[in-house]
């Protein structure tokens, strides 16, 4: 559905004296219907960057990110116009951000509401939909009715990713989806990431939370030094002792 | 393999020019300011090529004297373009340049397809007359005769930009400044254009205002699907509305593209000093 063909990514930063900042080289990996490819690495490394690149927040410097829509068209995201790239993030591409921006002044609930009647769902049926959602991710519904900008860091992390969940998107990008929550918060996250790879969504995510790797990934990378290598999650990537005690808690 | 799509407006090296130009100037597009150090002449837009498509939002940043208001007075007739030529798919099937149609056909498109809310409520209302008579002006441009139905249609647009209906017969000027602008966005949209163009509404207006002035056009935007033109200074105007954005500098568009990917990536060195810029 998706494959990622030597992408690249520098920026110049004209206002530093044109100053070259090196995001990555390079990249090609590819994911299947109802995969996820799992992203690890340093900070700094250009995992999100690799991300913005896919969803276009980012002008790829070089390369090609053809993904294959549902009418069986594959398009290059790295080069299409960019109503192309609206149309297709209205329809059928999720990204769920790590820092969480939601329209102001809009109720949580009348986000997940809006998000889908946008994509043609009915009023009633969206509004059921986005309770069901909403105590999906433990929100209280005390809060349903109330601006997230109030929420704990938490909370609207869990509203972000319902929001990008709740249109069961084709393609989901996730940038650290499960940082900042507690474990029980996390186990509703992976239970919603579940359900939707079984439906078939494709995702590319940045995690740092080795349970969620080993949890939701068929495939992991690494960043390192501005490549994508292959880690091979059969072998002990991870001290197994340590591990276990993670784990284990 | 990519579909093509067609935009409702669009916009072919309009330019609109303050000055006889010389050759210096006319063979640098990239002078300073837009400002010719010769002869003087001010090249307020040049060159300008956009597309505005069904539904979307396009907003325009840039400086003071950046041509983006300019273009917008430009597309709305208020001032000619010295050349160029902008097409809108509703009329004559996009064929016909509207920058060169008769004054009638322009007050027709005026009436019919694009509203314009300005950022002075001076220019875009009658301050002494009510406000539903600020209304029915525009329901009588476009052919609108029956009284009952015109005083009916004015009290439900105003109601929807939450004037309440015994303030209709008070004229504009006794208004709050954000009241005003409500009363031009029911004025701009009383005929359904399938255009809106918007000039720094909300520039003036203090935070509580903008906020209520902002969440109107966006609920309007999602009720009618009305294609916008957005032009503000503020990117977090542009930001919370757009989902495309144009980069004026001196008359001339220096870079567009999705509006995260222009404040979060941008390419030009102007775009990245204003995005820097973001308090």
């Amino acid at each position: 559905m998706l494959k990622i063909d030597q992408l690249s990514k520098h920026f110049i930063m004209h206002i530093r004296n044109d100053a070259k900042i090196e995001g990555f080289d390079g990249i090609s990996f590819a994911v299947q219907a109802g995969e996820l490819v799992a992203i690890t690495g340093p900070s700094g490394s250009g995992k999100s960057s690799l991300l913005k690149c896919i969803y276009r927040t980012y002008t790829p410097t070089g390369g090609d990110v053809y993904y294959t829509d549902s009418q069986g068209q594959t398009v290059n995201l790295a080069k299409v116009e960019p109503w192309e790239i609206i149309r297709l993030r209205n329809k059928e591409i999720g990204y769920v951000s790590q820092f969480f921006s939601v329209i102001p002044r809009v109720s949580a609930l009348d986000i997940l509401t809006s998000t889908q009647t946008a994509r043609g769902v009915a009023q009633g049926e969206a509004r059921e939909r986005a309770a069901e959602y909403l105590e999906k991710v433990g929100i209280s519904p005390s809060l349903w009715d109330m601006y997230p900008a109030t929420f704990s860091g938490g909370e609207k992390q869990r509203l972000n990713i319902a929001n990008a969940l709740i249109t069961k998107p084709r393609m989901l990008l996730l940038d650290e989806p499960t940082a900042s929550l507690d474990a029980r918060s996390k186990e509703w996250v992976m239970d919603l990431i579940l359900a939707l790879k079984a439906e078939g969504t494709a995702m590319v995510g940045v995690f740092h939370d080795e349970i969620a790797i080993r949890t939701l990934a068929d495939h992991r990378f690494e960043m390192q030094s501005k490549q994508m290598v292959p880690v091979d999650q059969e072998k002990d990537y991870v001290d197994e002792e340590w591990f276990e005690v993670y784990a284990n808690g | 393999m990519t579909q093509t799509r067609q935009p409702i407006l669009e916009g072919r090296k309009i330019t609109v020019r303050f000055g006889p130009g010389c050759d210096y100037c006319r063979s640098h597009p990239e002078i300073e300011k837009g400002r010719c150090p010769h002869c003087h002449t001010i090249w307020a837009v040049r060159d300008v090529d956009f597309q505005l498509y069904p539904g979307e939002i396009l907003g325009i940043v840039g400086e003071s004297g950046s041509g983006k208001s300019t273009l917008l007075r430009t597309l709305y007739f208020d001032r000619p373009a010295t050349q160029g030529e902008a097409y809108l798919s509703l009329y004559h099937q996009g064929q016909a340049n509207i920058l060169e149609a008769s004054s009638q056909q322009k007050r027709y498109l005026r009436n019919h397809l694009m509203g314009m809310v300005y950022q002075n409520p001076t220019m875009g209302l009658r301050m002494r007359l009510s406000s539903g008579a600020n209304v029915a002006e525009k329901l009588i441009a476009a052919g609108n005769r029956n009284a009952g139905q015109m005083i009916g249609r004015s009290q439900q647009l105003l109601r929807h930009v939450e004037i309440p209906v015994e303030r209709m017969k008070d004229p504009p000027c006794v208004f709050s400044g954000g009241m005003q602008q409500r009363v031009q966005i029911s004025k701009a949209t009383a005929n359904n254009p399938p255009i809106l163009l918007l000039d720094e509404v909300t520039t003036g207006l203090d935070l509580s205002v903008q906020a209520k002035v902002l969440d109107l056009i966006r609920s309007i935007q999602k009720e009618l699907g009305i294609a916008m033109m957005i032009v503000s200074h503020d990117l977090g105007v542009i930001r919370m509305m757009a989902d495309r954005t144009m980069v004026m500098l001196g008359g001339r568009v220096v870079e567009e593209g999705l509006t995260d990917q222009i404040l979060e990536d941008p390419l030009h060195a102007y775009t990245q000093t204003l995005v820097s810029s973001l308090l």
